[in-house]
């Protein structure tokens, strides 16, 4: 089975009188239909590795391949174009539009792709809206709403363009348990409906929804593969 | 629907309601006072050239001549080391050869009305003082239709000169100098013919002082007596009813008769020069006022940028292009631009409007300031502010777009 997503000695230094290192060397395959968090300890370069496979960062050496196809050397706009097709983004904050309704914010990606009519954005908005139980909040402001809430609008929006690949950076920082294990349940189910989810978390607990975990330690991957065996709690 | 770059503008202005009202105020009072002011200076400008001009000839043909003629023999050998020295030049009759043929071909042009005169030295003597004036002595029913010198009579009547022989019209200034009014009788005396008892017929008020108290007007026919010049003309006025004509006129009359033609754009360079420098100190002291107008744009857009930079950021993440990052801003401040050019329209025209009903010093009862709006300084002042607004726009937009907004992730994280 081919990877949706195959990151190929993966290096990303942060040039500078002294160069500092966020992430060496790290290979990785992603498939459809799977879930992957990706643990560490703060400043292990979790978030750094997850830029460069979203194709936010161009990497220092190394390759993402997205469906096989190499992006390298591709310009910020190529690499912006790939971005509004394949991927949705979410970030510890919410990062919505304080002057759109979260039916706006979520049309954005929409809008900016232009594949759809206006009806249709509209109607596929709201379609996913109602499917994280914020229908009734389609018309409110960000200011509006609370941090799970704003957080859902966000995932709505992520999915706008009905992304195959979801990558999630620290989702449920900003939230308290509750509506964190709920966001966690979300991924699970994109999951579950066949797209590619990564999610950088420090929370273990929350990332026992994956069935793979990375642990990164000093922007490399760490020996142990999954969380059950580098877990504190250790079952 | 709307490009998304242009709602987004609208969305950063519409939350800020207070801060663009305030910027677009700014764009309007600039282009307003420019207008206001542009339009009060054109007003000024026209009623200036309409006092001198209109109660002058626009073309003033003169026995003068510009260059000495040649001599025949350089004029046989351009090119040759001719020297003439000792040269007796010919003394003809001063005046104007042949004025009566001139002015019968110059009335027979359309748009084109032209009269006699001959100019010289009278020296008034009222009280046992002299006065010095320019004599000149013109054709009162054709002179009429060169001047507008009737419209300028403060009291009895310029056509007078046409039935009294020994008529006068003097300049109010000089009339209460002498202290006379009209029916008064002044001696007049010259070189050539001694002394002449003149009758004062008419008084005008050009507002002029070189005109009110130096000008003496008598019949041409009077003042080739009193000069002992008989039948001769040195001056031929001309008035045009299309006065942008004057210069090709001017030139073809020169040309075709020699005698020195000028238009009044020549006998009033000095105060056109002035006027040209005035405009200049004018517009950019009202342009620099639509400059200011641009910081408080930059101002404001610098502001949302800021604010924005993570709204920047995610748009940049869901891969919206840095062009459309720039139209983002570029639009705020166009749209501020617009705005502001459009109110400042309105209330340029109000302020002209209002300008023109201040009244002004022009001595009649009733006038106001001269205002003149021209569509020039309409569409002027408009490309000025947007050019202001798009240029303050411009440089936050820019730094907008090329903000990493990887960068602002990672701070928010």
């Amino acid at each position: 089975m081919t990877a949706v997503l195959e990151a190929r000695g993966l290096t990303r230094i942060l040039p500078g009188p002294q160069p500092t290192t966020l992430v060496a060397d790290v290979d990785a395959r992603f498939e459809a239909a799977s879930f992957t968090a990706i643990s560490g300890p703060s400043g292990s370069g979790k978030s750094s590795l997850l830029y460069l496979l979203g194709l936010l960062d161009p990497p220092t050496a190394g390759n993402v391949l997205l469906d096989a196809a190499s992006t390298s050397g591709l310009s910020s706009e190529a690499r912006g174009r790939l971005r509004l097709e394949h991927f949705g983004f979410v970030f510890q904050f919410h990062f919505l539009l304080p002057e759109l309704t979260a039916l706006d914010n979520v049309m954005l990606p929409m809008r900016q792709l232009a594949r759809l009519a206006p009806s249709s954005m509209r109607e596929r908005a709201r379609w996913l809206l109602a499917s994280l139980d914020m229908e009734a909040e389609a018309t409110k402001v960000p200011a509006a709403l609370s941090g799970g809430q704003r957080q859902r609008v966000a995932i709505a929006r992520a999915l706008a363009n009905d992304p195959r690949l979801v990558l999630a950076d620290e989702p449920t920082g900003a939230l308290d348990t509750k509506n964190g294990a709920a966001v966690f349940a979300i991924f699970r189910r994109l999951a579950d409906e066949g797209r590619t989810v990564i999610v950088v978390t420090h929370d273990d607990q929350l990332a026992r929804n994956a069935e793979r975990a990375i642990h990164i330690v000093d922007g490399r991957v760490a020996r142990q593969p999954t969380f059950q065996v580098s877990g504190p709690i250790g079952n | 629907m709307t490009p998304l770059p242009l709602s987004i503008a609208f969305a950063h202005l519409m939350a800020r309601k207070r801060q663009t009202a305030v910027s677009i105020g700014g764009v309007m009072v600039g282009v307003a006072i420019f207008i206001g002011i542009g339009g009060m200076m054109n007003g000024f400008h026209s009623y200036f050239l309409s006092q001198l001009v209109d109660t002058n000839p626009h073309i003033v043909m003169s026995d003068e001549i510009r260059v000495a003629a040649p001599q025949p023999l350089t004029i046989l050998h351009p090119e040759g080391a001719v020297e003439v020295r000792r040269v007796l030049p010919r003394d003809p009759v001063r005046g104007i050869s042949g004025a009566s043929a001139i002015l019968e071909t110059l009335n027979a042009m359309d748009g084109v009305a032209a009269a006699p005169s001959l100019l010289g030295q009278i020296i008034l003597r009222r009280a046992g003082r002299d006065y010095a004036i320019t004599g000149i002595g013109v054709d009162a029913p054709r002179e009429e239709r060169v001047t507008d010198i009737v419209h300028d009579m403060v009291a009895g009547s310029f056509a007078a000169l046409a039935t009294e022989p020994n008529g006068l019209v003097i300049g109010r200034q000089l009339a209460d100098k002498m202290g006379v009014g009209v029916g008064d009788s002044v001696v007049a005396t010259t070189t050539a013919a001694g002394q002449t008892s003149l009758k004062i017929v008419g008084i005008f008020h050009t507002g002029i002082d070189a005109e009110d108290q130096y000008w003496g007007i008598v019949p041409l026919a009077r003042q080739q007596a009193m000069q002992n010049r008989p039948r001769v003309v040195n001056e031929i006025h001309i008035r045009l009813a299309d006065i942008s004509r004057s210069i090709p006129l001017a030139q073809a009359i020169e040309r075709r008769w020699g005698f020195k033609s000028a238009p009044w754009e020549e006998t009033y360079a000095r105060v056109l020069d002035v006027f040209a420098l005035q405009d200049k100190i004018i517009y950019l002291t009202t342009t620099s006022i639509l400059v200011v107008a641009g910081f408080g744009i930059f101002s404001v857009i610098s502001t949302i940028v800021m604010e924005k930079a993570r709204d920047i950021a995610i748009m940049r993440s869901i891969g919206m292009p840095a062009p459309s990052v720039v139209a983002i801003f570029l639009v705020e401040g166009i749209v501020v631009g617009v705005t502001g050019m459009i109110l400042g329209w309105f209330a340029g025209w109000g302020l002209g409007a209002t300008l023109h009903l201040v009244p002004a010093p022009t001595g009649n009862a009733g006038d106001t300031l001269p205002v003149k709006l021209t569509p020039l300084l309409f569409s002027a002042a408009g490309a000025i502010a947007l050019m202001s607004a798009i240029g303050a726009a411009w440089l936050p937009a820019r730094k907008a777009a090329r903000a990493d907004p990887l960068t602002i992730i990672r701070g928010a994280a």
